[in-house]
This record gives structure tokens, C-alpha cells and sequence, in this order.
């Protein structure tokens, strides 16, 4: 049934008879034209448009726990396109532009609320940085503005700015940027893609590749075996685990990160902040709760729960950017296993086997490419090429060089 | 049928109670203090309430029921507990800077004076104006935003968004800082005992007695858990004397510590556990110098988790009405506080422990008008005291509705045959069973297992050095309790090598634990809730199930059910006993959802401790720190370093004023900077030169002893990490500088060569940064300048110590020194450095002894400022994306040796002929000013992402040239001296003509270093 207000209000005088399911809950056929495993964002999305821009609908996503049951659940929500270097600037604005149409092209409401992302600066140094990175957005067409500090005060009075440690000077703010109701982007996807024909299994993990002559021929999974034309790795945190299946060491650790949330209060801060003095940035979501986070832990894990540490810090961080969070409460946190790249930057690509193609290394970032990146990674295994916009995610750039690195502290995932 | 009688007859009734004041207090009992009354406010009414009341026990003492309004239909909503599982009466506590919103009534201990307010109800929490959304539920359902609000798009920021973020959100912030603060305590023990009930005493009585050190946490002002709220007996003793015995015993024992007041509130890893104490929340204003709250950070051989259990309300129509209370609680209320919570009582049991509910009542003074009790039979003698009281027992039938406007004035029971009745009452007890509080074992992502005989779950597969005891075991007989715990501790204290004593078995009064849920009862007309806090209701679950979120974590997010601020500690069962229905599988097939820590919200603050305001991280004052600020220095930041930006002397009207005198001086004749900021590493051992080498890009095996040179440490990857210099002292030692910002990286970078890639070497090395106080001294007399406060022995002429010369010398009479010629200013110019105590006078010394050359102390402005005019690279151009090459330095790389980054410094992305690379610019009019951060444009090129050709990194006003200068990466740099580009800067309405030129624009045959 077509969402819109007039199914919402019939089927409130119905009683909500007429709902079904959002999505069909698929069991596997023997085989598909195209298996993409993990049924998170980038593994929906991609399953969306191999069968809404390709015609290739004879797919099965394979999600070893539910839908949504990873990162793309477990995410900050904060979408945005202030990229810094060419590799990555039109790959984001393309997400960020996918992002405000997609209501209106999967006809559900994700939430896409543009409400504007400040990253502040506390010295000349980084000042000229997100000038740098500013100028770089609007020569590709990207709003961004560089604010002063009264310009921020004006935005966000309760921050510190009287007695901070690292006072605030200013920020860099782009104004499309956002949040996204990250939950809504996993169904809305799943729902689309099934509605197109793609089959959605759950519960199905994936526990080998199988190949043939160097080529892909189907998965086992603890559902059985499954044949498939193509196979799509879209499993994030578990991308290392996937790939040893086929005897490949991907340029890619797998850290912890944990998010909170605090318990619901009336609007408070309408925009995302990030400071520049520690790792902490913070948003309210619709329902009330300050949605913040800061670093990763530090040392790879597959676990998907922080420790006290980092827990600390990050609340250190909250305290000296806005001193008034002190008597608020944090009501949850969770972790999620992220997929860190060399060079903090992602991978969609087709690998060494034929038939065999890779979407991963998102780093903590990768929710605002969820468009994007199934747009790309759905192009790639459709043509058996890259897409002009992921270019640059090649797999092979560490060892050409060509590696993009935003934050410039090379190979060493637990600081990008 | 009508139900609507008049709201609450009998509350209002004339109070029979000697508190006149507060009509629902009982006349003697309970663990409060009647001598003490404690005058606050609800709303603006004012009230008295007792010492050892809670906000909850002093409102219910004054007939005040409705608390609070819920999230999404702004329902009216009482309060349904007696502890930290409360999803309704949250309220906003104190006023301005210590407004605290959402605590929950139940666990706020009243203190003379107390404000508190109900939140989310406008106008009046009586008369809320977004009642009516509560008309709007059909439309509401769960889920319903995500099927409308799309059109048009726009409309979303503007419109829909913004009402709906205004009607969600509970509580109000407080709109200033926290004026409290809080304080961090890192704790050791053998025992932790989680959880000061009958099991925890019992736990922490054997571990204790056995030598152990033990640490107990519990809630509540005052440990006991249940013994505190029921009437039972232990032996011969009242339970509530027996825990005030078990509390004393363990305060006398000196290895044990008591936290109350304390919440553990997550399980880590490796044996780890937080925890916050509420030092100062039961007082209007911390006392002079106590925190507000105390974060604990624990870490404990062994734990043992006796949390307890929370009961379980029933699923029926309008179970949400104000005055319809866990049984549990209304025997709280009744034994701990003192209070009734109404006057006529309904009890709806499915558990014989839901009887007790009767005799505590009417031993208090209330009329008990029915019990109601699902199950078609019970145990004989069970409904004894009912029979007693006269109240009606009603067997196989089920609530399925009630009345009142809002508070609680009658239930419509319907019983096994279908027939319903109505029955006043205006407080009605639910039983139905108990959870385990499973929250703190799933921290670790352990899964819960179901006890079919107690039809919850319990704790499964426990983190390591965790037991469960007691109800959070899911043994809910007061002896299996105290037994279990008992055993669970002595065993606890063996394993950490005490020798436990073997406990002797507890007695008790007569129990049963007897039980069968009903996960939901039979339809009634008003809404049934699940999950009170968010609204969820029992046909937003078969909505959801219809929609196909059945998962668990589907449902919980589908509906919200879980998510609110209790965590769905009331309210998860239910829902995953009514999805179990409809889908026809067994409970445990269904699964659970993961708690997630913390167990209760925990304030920001206690978490961040004293991290904050300018204590947000330390800061690092330089040696000339104190001179500097007595001398009206403007300071700037670099990194934890707070370093002297310029020295603006009077007279002087603006920082470029101030910056171009500094220059001009040191170019002219002298100037002093402190560099102590600088990292500096002591490096010593037989292998230290090879360690060097393999750390450096360029070639240092032929370094001499009493020699600096310039180094470059490569990152792996063949980016360059870093640029300082590695002076050779003696033959085997060496010292290494690094930059302010990469000091410890790189000494982190050498400790990973030397332990990793190099373990043979016999090399060791320690950080000096701060044992050395080190000062450039520079310009044409800083040789005179010197000469001054060396000690006359040590020659300084430039044929005995020339340019890279280094030496460890003597100053001012014997103190150690060491000297090295080197220069950043391109100047002649040294660095001193001296012990770290002596480097406030040596600062001192130098200034006289330049005082007649006309020395100036100069900051990083002027020390940046005659870099750029000079082109020297630093922190902007070493931005961990550049190469040595693209820096200029390419030629530098040894080629003989190998070193780390060698060969990936050559993969072709990074030597591609295109990449930008390091050149000076300069605007094409004098008048022009230029920033870092521009990008590089072809003149009459349109901007656009092929017109991106590289960027300004760093600029200056250069005094020596009288305009502004910049170095910049540039694509094809090197071949492009001359050429002109824009220095484009839409940011900030930058857009200047530059020409390109080499990236030295002072002394480029660097004659004046050498003089
Ligand atoms: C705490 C946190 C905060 C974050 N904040 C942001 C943010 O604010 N903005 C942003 O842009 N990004 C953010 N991210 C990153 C972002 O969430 C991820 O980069 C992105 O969601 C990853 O892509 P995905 O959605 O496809 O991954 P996932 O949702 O993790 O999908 C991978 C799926 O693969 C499945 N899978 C794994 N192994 C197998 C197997 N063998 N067989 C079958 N299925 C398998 C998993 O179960 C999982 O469902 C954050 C991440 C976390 C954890």
C-alpha cells in the first residue's frame, strides 16, 4: 500500500486492518542473478537500485541477524557533505543530494531534516583548515560558510564561550547538512527493494564464498547454499571476516564506537556540533534526546560495546563545549564494530575475482554515504565497472598511492 | 455501562491520620521520621512531607495522584512504582541553574524545601491543552510518521518537524551551567556486591566475615531492598531489624565499604564496573566542597549481582490511570514510608506474593474491596486476610478496565464467564509476577535464558567473576535469598584466597513463590498499555507484528517500546509475551532485547568528573611562562601548551604592530623565543645512530659528534610525519627534537620502531621535552648576547662553533647547558637550553644581557613570520598529506641507506610529476591581503572542481618585503615560478591576483646564518 496521509487516516478508522508487511520476509531461492550480503544501509540501498536504475531484480539480500541490525542502527545520524579532498567531494554531495529526494523516491518518510552541521575551530590553525576545506566545497558548487565567533554564539549561546579551556573561535557550517532517522533509511529500503522484487532474507549469515575457475559461483550461508551470478560484500564491521572467506587481508581494522543518548527533553539545540578542542559532537532527535558521541576506543574489536575510557572522554568533551549538559542524563549507550580504512576513506570496488565486488571501510562516517554508496556499489556490479563518483575507492590505491586521506595521519585506522 | 463516577471520592475524604496534613499518612510505621516535617512544593501548592520520604511517598501521603503527563498523548499518569523502574511520575526537580528535569518521583529523597514540578503539560498538568492528541491516537499509531509528512518535501524542516519536536521532548534543561560539581574515584576489591537486599547483606556478610575486601552498592539511602518494604521476619528478628544489624556488622569490619545512595550502573570488560553515588542530591546545595555526585570507577576480582527484581504490571484497559500501582509498591508506600495509597483497595493478582498486598493494607488502616485473581485456583489459606477483610475474591477473573477522572475511582472486572461488573476503589494493587533485573549481565552482550518455572528471564551465560543471587536470580523466596547469597559470598571470598566460613541456614516466615503470568488480559475499552513512558500500547504491538517487525529489536524500535528513559523495565515482558502470542511461538523463541548500560540515566557531569571549564585538560605553561605574563604577553594555545603569541609593548595599537617590531628587531639585531615546547627526545646505546637511521629520511651515519642536522622522519607510509633536527652529543648519544604538535607522535614513532620493526638494536630512549628549558636566540648580536652568560671557557667564535655546531656547555657558573647553532629565523641564531628550573632566570639572564643590543622577546607570530619569509615548512605544510617531495625536500632523501617510508614514498600516486607541491606566493598588489586556506584558480578560470589546482597553506605580513607573503601547494609548483593564479577565497569574500615565485623571499644564499 502506497504510504501518504490518506492510507494513514483510512486505516486509523479501520483500526490499521489493512497494513502488511513492510517488506516481504524472503526465503532463499537456489540462486540469484546478484547476492548482496548484509542487509544494512548500503546493502539495502544497493539491493534499491540494481533493481530501480539497473532492472535487476532477480537479487537476494543476506542480513545474518535483521534488517537493520547493524550500524546503520546504531549510528549518529548526522549526514553531510563538507569533504575535503577531491576523491571524496562529489561522491558525498551526490549522497547529500540522494538524501533530499528520498522521500519522494521510496515513498518513506526518513526524517531528512537538513537542520545544518557546525564544526567549530579553536585556533588559526584549524580556522584555516575548514577554510581550506570551505573554499573547496563551494568551488564544487557545496554550501558551506565560515563563521566567526559571534556568528556561533548567535547560533548556539549555551555553548562555553567564557571560560573555556580551548575557547571557541568560530566554525565552519553547512547548512544542508543534517540528520536522518536512521532506522527509517534501513526499512524504507528494504521496503522499496522488496517492492521491486528483491528478496530479503534474514537470519541468513553468510559463511563462505564459493568460486569456480576464479569465479564466483554462490554462498553458504546457515540457510544453505546459494547460487549467484554476482556476489556484494556490504557487511561493514565484519568486511575482514568476509573477505578471508576468500582468502583476502583487506586494508581494514574493526574498532569499537560507541553513541548515547539522553533521556527526552524539550528542543534545546536545533543543529549538529561538533567541537574542535576534543572528540564530542552532539544533535537532539525528534523525539527529544541529545544523540552524541566522540572517538573510538582505540583497539580493534568485534565486540560492539565500549568501555570506560572513551566513555569518559567523551563526556569530558560535552562538559567543556556546553557546560550546561552537567545535570542532563545520558539514558543509553551503544557500540558499533566500524570497518576503519588506512586512510579513513571507503572502498567500492569489483576485487581480483570476477564476480566478487567490495563496499566497505566507512569508518565512522559512512551513514550519509548510505544513498550514494548503494547508487555507486549498484552501478559497479551492474556494469562491472566503477561508477565516475567512486573513481577514487579502489582497492588497489594503497598500493598505487592514491589514497585519500582527510584527516592526514596515514595507516593508522584508530585516528582517522 | 457507565464508569464515570465522580474523580477519587474517597481521596478527598476527611483525613482520619494525626498528620492532618498529609490525609494519606498512616498513624504510626514505616522507616520515616514524623518528628520531621519537610515543607515543599508540587507545582506551586505547597505540602509537608516527612524525613525518609521520597517525592513519590510525600505526594501519595498528600492525596496527590496525578503526577505527570505521557510522551505521545499527553495521558494523565500517577505514579506506578516504589523505585528506579518508574516510567511515569517523572518530574522536573529545584529551579534555575539546578533545574533537573525527567527524575523520577519514586528515587527523589525530599529535603526541606524542595520545588518540583510536573513537565509536558501546558497549560495545567490537570488541563492540558495536547490531551486531545490522545483523540488523534487512531491516527497515531505506531510508526505513522514514516507513511506521511513527505509533502511537500520542504515542509519537513519547516513545518512538521518543528511541532513535532516541540510536542516530544519531556523535560526542561536548565539554561545555565551546572553550578555543582563532581568528583572520580577509582576503587579496588575482592567482592563487589551489586544490590544491598537480603541476598547482597547476606553476600557481603560471608565475603566480609571471611577477610575479604568487599564493596557494597545499593540505591537507596538505606540498604535492605524488600526486607525494608514487606513484613517478614529472619529467625527471630523483624527483617528490617535484621538488615540494621547486617549493616552495622559490615560498617564495623574495616576492609568493607558501604556505598548507598550508590547506583552501579554498567558492567565493562576485564572486571570493571561504574557506579554513581548521590552524595549531595538529598540536600538543597551540596556542602562546601562535597560533589554533587560521585562517579566510581570499580574494578573487582569478583561481583555478585543482586539487583533484585522488578514487578510486572498487567496489560489491560486503561492500566495507565493514575492510582493503579505495582502491588509491590503499594506495600512500600504501606511499610517503608508510612503511607496509603488510597483508601479503598483492589488487588489484580496472578502471584500469591500479590496477596500479602491484603494484610499489609488492612493492618495500616485501609479496606481491601476485592481481590482479583486470574488463576482459577489457589493455594488454601492464600485468601486467608481477604476473607478476613471481606474482601470479595474473585478467582479466573480479570480487570479489564477502570474509571475516574483521571484518578482511579473504579475497575470493571469481567470474570472467567464474560460478565463484567464495576467495582470502586481508588487504588488497585497489580501482581503479576517478577523480572530479575537481567540488565547488568547483558552489559557484556551476554543473553538472558528463560526460567520457564518462574516464566521470566535470568541471568544466562554471566561475565566472568559475576554470580547472580537472589531475585536476580530469579529466586524470589526470602530464603533462598539469603542462603544463596550467603553461599554466593563465602565462595566469592575463597576464590580471592579467603577461607570462607561456611554459613549456617537462614529461617523465615512462611512464603510461596507460586505464579502464572498473563501477558495481557482479556480486551477491554480503553487503551492497554505496554510501555507507559512512550505511550506504547498493546495494539501498537499487533500492529507492528502486521507490518512485519517482529524481531525484537524491530518491534522495539517499530514501536518504541524499551526505548524510553526507564529502558522498558516495566514494560519489555509484556510486550514480548503479547508478540509471542501473535505469533505463536514460545516466549523465549521470541528473544530479548539487550539492556544497554547505564542501568539508570547518569548525569553528564558526574561521568566528565572535574574535566571541565579551563580543568578540561591540563595546561602546559613554558619555562618563560611567568616573565611572559608579567609582561602583558598575549598567549595562544597549542595543544595543551599555552605559548606567547607577541609581547605588545605600550604604545603599540595592534598584534601586527606588535609582530613587525619583533621581526624587525631580531632581523636587525637581536631576539629571544622561547621553544621549550618543542619535543626533544634523549636517545643513548650502543645502536642509537642505527635507530636513527632507520627513523630518518635522510642520512645521519655520518653525523660527528658535536653536530645538529636537519632530519625528516617519514610516517610508513612515506608521508612526512615530521621535520626537527637529531644533534649528536657524544658517540653514542644523541638528542632528537620534534615539532610542538607532533612531540608525541613521533616519540611514540620511535618507541614503535625500536619495539616492533627493530627489537635487536641496543638503543634507549626517554622524552626530555620538559626537563629542558630551550630559547632561540637570534639575530646579528645574539653571538655578543651569548657571550654574556656562557661561562668564559666555552668559545663560541664562528670558526670554533660554527653553523650546525652543538655542544654541551656551561652557563652562569656551572650550570649544564647545552648550545646548538641552528635556525629557523635564518638568522645567526642559536638555541639554549638549560635544566628546566633554571629556565625562568636563564630567560631573565639573556634579556640583560641583550638589553644593550636591544633585544626583544618575540612569540610564534614573529616566529612564524620569519619562517614564511624564509620557507621554511611547518605544521600547515607538514599536514600529514604531503611527501618530501612535495615539500621541497625530495632532494634530501637518502639514497643509500634504508629507512622507514623508503619504497612507499615511491608508489606512483606520490611521485606523480602533477601533485602539488610547495611555492612562495605573492600578491600582485602590494596592498592585497591573502589567507591560508585559499584554493589556487587559473586567473580567468570560472571555479569548479577541474579549476582546483592547490592552496595557500601559510601566510604573513613579511616586514622585510612591506606586503603580504604565503607558501602554497601547487600543482606543477616547481615549473610555474612567475605564473599568476587567484588566491581564491569564497569564505571569506577572498579573491586576490598572486604570482608565483620560490618559496624564500629573505636571505635565499643564506649567507647571514653563518656569519
Ligand atoms: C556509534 C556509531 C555512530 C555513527 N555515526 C555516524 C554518523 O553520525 N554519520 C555517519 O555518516 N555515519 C556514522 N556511523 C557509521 C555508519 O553507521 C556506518 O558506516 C554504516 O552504517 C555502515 O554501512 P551499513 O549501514 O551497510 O552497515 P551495517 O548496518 O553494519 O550493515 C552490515 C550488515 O552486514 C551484516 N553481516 C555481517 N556479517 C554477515 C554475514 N556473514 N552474513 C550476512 N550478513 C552479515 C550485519 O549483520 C549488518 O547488518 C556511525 C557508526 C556507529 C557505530
Amino acid at each position: 500500500m502506497r504510504y501518504s496521509l490518506l492510507s494513514v487516516l483510512q486505516q486509523a478508522f479501520k483500526g490499521q486492518r489493512d497494513w502488511t508487511p513492510q517488506w516481504r520476509d524472503a526465503a532463499p531461492k537456489a540462486s540469484y542473478d546478484v547476492i548482496i550480503v548484509g542487509g544494512g544501509g548500503h546493502g539495502l540501498a544497493t539491493a534499491y537500485y540494481l533493481a530501480e536504475q539497473h532492472g535487476i531484480r532477480n537479487v537476494a539480500v543476506l542480513e545474518r541477524s535483521h534488517v537493520g541490525s547493524g550500524n546503520i542502527g546504531r549510528n549518529t545520524t548526522i549526514v553531510r557533505s563538507n569533504y575535503l579532498l577531491p576523491g571524496n567531494v562529489p561522491f558525498y554531495e551526490k549522497s547529500m543530494q540522494l538524501w533530499e529526494r528520498l522521500e519522494q523516491d521510496i515513498n518513506y518518510n526518513a526524517m531528512v531534516s537538513q537542520r545544518g552541521v557546525l564544526n567549530l575551530y579553536h585556533t588559526d590553525g584549524q580556522r584555516d583548515a575548514y577554510a581550506r576545506r570551505g573554499n573547496g566545497m563551494r568551488i564544487n558548487g557545496i554550501d558551506a560558510e565560515l563563521l566567526d565567533q559571534d556568528q556561533v554564539r548567535a547560533m548556539v549561546p549555551f555553548l562555553d564561550f567564557d571560560n573555556a579551556r580551548f575557547p571557541i573561535q568560530g566554525g565552519l557550517l553547512q547548512r544542508r547538512g543534517g540528520t536522518v532517522r536512521h532506522d527509517a533509511v534501513a526499512w524504507g529500503y528494504a521496503r522499496a527493494a522488496s517492492d521491486r522484487g528483491v528478496d530479503i532474507i534474514q537470519n541468513c549469515a553468510v559463511t563462505g564464498i564459493r568460486r569456480e575457475n576464479g569465479r564466483v559461483v554462490g554462498v553458504d550461508t546457515t540457510r544453505g547454499y546459494i547460487g549467484a551470478k554476482k556476489v556484494g560484500l556490504a557487511v561493514a564491521g565484519a568486511s575482514s571476516q568476509l573477505a578471508a572467506m576468500v582468502d583476502m587481508r583487506l586494508p581494514i581494522e574493526s574498532h569499537v564506537l560507541t553513541a548515547f543518548v539522553s533521556e527526552g527533553l524539550k528542543p534545546l539545540i536545533d543543529t549538529v556540533v561538533t567541537f574542535g578542542a576534543g572528540h564530542f559532537y552532539v544533535s537532539q532527535s525528534d523525539k527529544g534526546g541529545l544523540v552524541f558521541g566522540g572517538d573510538i576506543d582505540g583497539y580493534n574489536s568485534y565486540a560492539s560495546r565500549g568501555n570506560l575510557a572513551t566513555i569518559e572522554d567523551v563526556m569530558e568533551g560535552g562538559m567543556a563545549l556546553w557546560p550546561g549538559l552537567g545535570r542532563l542524563r545520558v539514558l543509553r549507550h551503544w557500540g558499533g564494530v566500524m570497518d576503519m580504512s588506512m586512510d579513513g576513506s571507503p572502498i567500492i570496488d569489483k576485487t581480483h575475482i570476477e564476480g566478487l565486488y567490495l563496499n566497505a571501510g566507512w569508518c565512522y562516517g559512512g551513514f550519509k554515504a548510505t544513498p550514494a554508496s548503494g547508487f555507486c556499489f549498484a552501478h559497479t556490479i551492474a556494469n562491472d565497472a566503477p561508477h565516475a563518483l567512486n573513481a577514487a575507492f579502489r582497492l588497489d590505491r594503497f598500493a598505487t598511492g592514491a589514497v585519500i586521506d582527510e584527516k592526514g595521519v596515514g595507516a593508522q585506522p584508530n585516528l582517522h | 455501562m457507565s464508569l464515570a463516577l465522580d474523580r477519587a471520592t474517597s481521596a478527598a475524604a476527611p483525613a482520619t491520620s494525626p498528620a492532618t496534613l498529609q490525609p494519606f499518612r498512616t498513624a504510626a510505621g514505616g522507616l520515616i521520621d514524623r518528628s520531621q516535617p519537610l515543607p515543599f512544593t508540587f507545582d506551586g501548592h505547597a505540602y509537608t512531607g516527612v524525613a525518609g520520604d521520597t517525592l513519590a511517598s510525600a505526594l501519595l501521603a498528600n492525596g496527590v495522584r496525578l503526577v505527570g503527563r505521557s510522551f505521545k498523548y499527553h495521558r494523565p499518569r500517577g505514579i506506578l512504582s516504589a523505585g528506579s523502574e518508574e516510567p511515569n511520575a517523572l518530574v522536573e526537580l529545584r529551579t534555575g541553574a539546578r533545574r533537573e528535569p525527567n527524575t523520577r518521583a519514586t528515587v527523589a529523597e525530599l529535603y526541606e524545601g524542595l520545588e518540583t514540578a510536573s513537565q509536558n503539560r501546558w497549560p495545567s498538568l490537570r488541563y492540558d491543552a495536547l490531551s486531545i492528541n490522545a483523540l488523534a491516537a487512531p491516527v497515531f499509531a505506531a510508526g505513522f510518521y514514516y507513511k506521511t509528512f513527505m509533502w511537500p518535501a520542504s515542509f519537513w524542516e519547516k513545518l512538521y518537524e518543528p511541532l513535532i519536536r516541540r510536542a516530544a521532548g519531556l523535560g526542561r534543561a536548565a539554561e545555565a551551567p551546572d553550578p555543582d560539581h563532581y568528583d572520580r574515584m577509582h576503587a579496588h576489591c575482592d567482592v563487589l556486591v551489586i544490590g544491598g537486599g537480603p541476598a547482597g547483606l547476606a553476600a557481603a556478610l560471608a565475603a566480609g566475615r571471611a577477610g575479604a575486601r568487599v564493596i557494597l552498592v545499593d540505591e537507596e539511602a538505606t540498604p535492605g531492598g524488600r526486607l525494608l518494604a514487606e513484613r517478614r521476619t529472619i529467625g527471630a528478628l523483624a527483617g528490617t531489624t535484621w538488615a540494621g544489624d547486617a549493616i552495622g556488622e559490615l560498617r564495623a569490619m574495616p576492609d568493607v565499604r558501604i556505598l548507598s545512595r550508590t547506583t552501579l550502573f554498567g558492567v565493562y570488560d576485564h572486571g570493571q564496573y561504574g557506579a554513581i553515588e548521590r552524595v549531595s542530591d538529598h540536600v538543597a546545595v551540596p556542602e562546601e566542597h562535597a560533589p554533587r555526585q560521585r562517579y566510581w570507577r570499580i574494578a573487582a576480582k569478583r561481583a555478585i549481582l543482586a539487583a533484585g527484581a522488578i514487578e510486572r504490571p498487567h496489560v489491560f484497559g486503561g492500566n495507565d490511570r493514575p492510582g493503579v500501582m505495582l502491588a509491590g509498591a503499594v506495600r512500600a508506600y504501606i511499610n517503608k514510608y508510612g503511607v496509603l495509597p488510597g483508601r479503598e483497595f483492589a488487588v489484580f493478582t496472578t502471584s500469591d506474593d500479590g496477596w500479602r498486598t491484603v494484610a499489609d493494607a488492612v493492618a495500616a488502616g485501609a479496606r481491601v474491596v476485592a481481590v482479583i485473581d486470574s488463576r482459577f485456583e489457589v493455594r488454601a489459606g492464600l485468601t486467608q486476610a481477604a476473607v478476613a477483610a471481606g474482601a470479595r475474591i474473585m478467582l479466573g477473573a480479570q480487570v479489564i478496565d477502570t474509571a475516574g477522572r483521571p484518578e482511579l475511582a473504579a475497575i470493571t472486572v469481567m470474570s472467567d464467564a464474560g460478565r463484567t461488573e464495576t467495582i470502586r476503589c481508588d487504588c488497585l494493587a497489580m501482581a503479576n509476577g517478577w523480572n530479575p533485573i537481567v540488565h547488568l549481565d547483558s552489559h557484556l552482550s551476554r543473553k538472558p535464558v528463560w526460567d520457564a518455572r518462574i516464566s521470566a528471564f535470568v541471568p544466562g551465560g554471566l561475565p566472568g567473576g559475576m554470580t547472580a543471587v537472589g531475585a536476580a536470580k530469579g529466586q524470589f523466596l526470602l530464603s533462598d535469598c539469603l542462603d544463596g547469597g550467603a553461599r554466593a559470598g563465602a565462595a566469592a571470598a575463597a576464590d580471592c584466597g579467603f577461607a570462607a566460613v561456611s554459613p549456617p541456614p537462614y529461617t523465615t516466615d512462611p512464603e510461596s513463590d507460586a505464579h502464572e503470568p498473563l501477558w495481557r488480559a482479556r480486551a477491554g475499552r480503553g487503551k492497554a498499555f505496554v510501555d507507559f513512558q512512550n505511550d506504547v500500547a498493546a495494539t501498537d504491538i499487533e500492529l507492528a507484528h502486521r507490518e512485519g517487525f517482529r524481531a525484537v529489536e524491530h518491534l522495539k524500535r517499530y514501536t518504541t517500546l524499551g526505548m524510553a528513559t526507564d529502558q522498558g523495565k516495566t514494560s519489555n515482558m509484556a510486550g514480548l509475551g503479547i508478540m509471542a502470542e501473535l505469533t505463536g511461538q514460545p516466549l523465549p523463541q521470541v528473544g530479548t532485547t539487550v539492556f544497554r548500560p547505564p542501568f539508570t540515566p547518569v548525569a553528564i557531569g558526574a561521568l566528565a568528573g572535574h574535566h571541565r571549564g579551563q580543568d578540561f585538560r591540563a595546561t602546559r605553561h613554558t619555562p618563560s611562562h611567568g616573565w611572559a605574563e608579567a609582561n602583558g604577553a598575549v598567549f595562544v594555545t597549542s595543544g595543551q601548551w599555552l605559548r606567547a603569541a607577541y609581547f605588545p609593548q605600550t604604545g603599540e595599537t595592534d598584534w601586527l604592530e606588535t609582530v613587525r617590531r619583533e621581526v624587525s628587531t631580531v632581523r636587525s639585531a637581536v631576539g629571544i623565543c622561547d621553544v621549550s615546547t618543542f619535543g626533544k627526545i634523549d636517545i643513548q646505546g650502543r645502536d642509537a645512530i642505527k635507530l636513527i637511521d632507520k627513523v630518518c629520511a635522510n642520512a645521519f651515519a655520518s653525523l660527528p659528534v658535536g653536530k645538529a642536522r636537519y632530519a625528516i622522519v617519514l610516517r610508513e607510509d612515506g608521508f612526512v610525519m615530521d621535520d626537527g633536527t637529531v644533534t649528536r652529543l657524544g658517540d653514542t648519544h644523541f638528542v632528537m627534537t620534534a615539532s610542538t604538535a607532533n612531540a608525541a607522535r613521533v616519540m611514540q614513532h620511535l618507541e614503535y620502531a625500536h619495539q616492533w620493526l627493530y627489537p635487536h638494536l641496543d638503543v634507549q630512549m626517554t622524552s626530555v621535552s620538559e626537563q629542558w628549558a630551550q630559547f632561540a636566540i637570534a639575530g646579528p648580536h645574539a653571538r655578543d648576547t651569548l657571550r654574556r652568560i656562557i661561562d668564559p671557557a666555552v668559545d663560541i667564535s664562528n670558526e670554533a662553533f660554527p653553523f650546525l655546531a652543538a655542544a654541551a656547555i656551561t652557563v652562569g657558573g656551572g650550570i649544564a647547558a647545552r648550545l646548538f647553532r641552528i635556525s629557523f629565523s635564518g638568522e645567526l641564531a642559536y638555541e639554549l637550553a638549560v635544566p628546566a628550573g633554571y629556565g625562568d632566570a636563564a630567560w631573565r639572564a639573556i634579556l640583560n644581557a641583550g638589553a644593550s643590543y636591544g633585544i626583544t622577546p618575540y612569540g610564534t607570530e614573529a616566529l612564524s613570520v620569519m619562517r614564511i619569509e624564509k620557507g621554511h615548512v611547518a605544521t600547515a605544510e607538514i599536514n600529514g598529506q604531503t611527501t618530501a617531495r612535495d615539500l621541497g625536500l625530495g632532494g634530501m632523501m637518502a639514497k643509500k641507506k634504508d629507512f622507514i617510508g623508503r619504497l612507499m614514498k615511491e608508489r606512483p600516486a606520490l611521485i606523480e610529476p602533477e601533485r602539488p607541491i610547495v611555492v612562495g606566493v605573492r600578491p600582485v598588489d602590494p596592498n592585497d591581503r591573502i589567507r591560508a586556506g585559499s584554493h589556487f584558480i587559473g586567473v580567468d578560470v570560472t571555479p569548479g572542481p577541474e579549476a582546483d589546482e592547490g592552496y595557500l597553506t601559510s601566510v604573513a605580513f613579511s616586514p622585510v618585503l612591506g606586503q603580504w607573503i604565503g607558501i602554497g601547494l601547487l600543482k606543477n609548483g616547481a615549473q610555474r615560478h612567475g605564473e599568476r593564479v587567484r588566491a581564491y577565497d569564497p569564505v571569506r569574500n577572498g579573491d586576490v591576483v598572486v604570482e608565483i615565485c620560490a618559496p624564500c623571499f629573505v636571505d635565499p644564499k643564506e649567507e647571514k646564518l653563518r656569519v
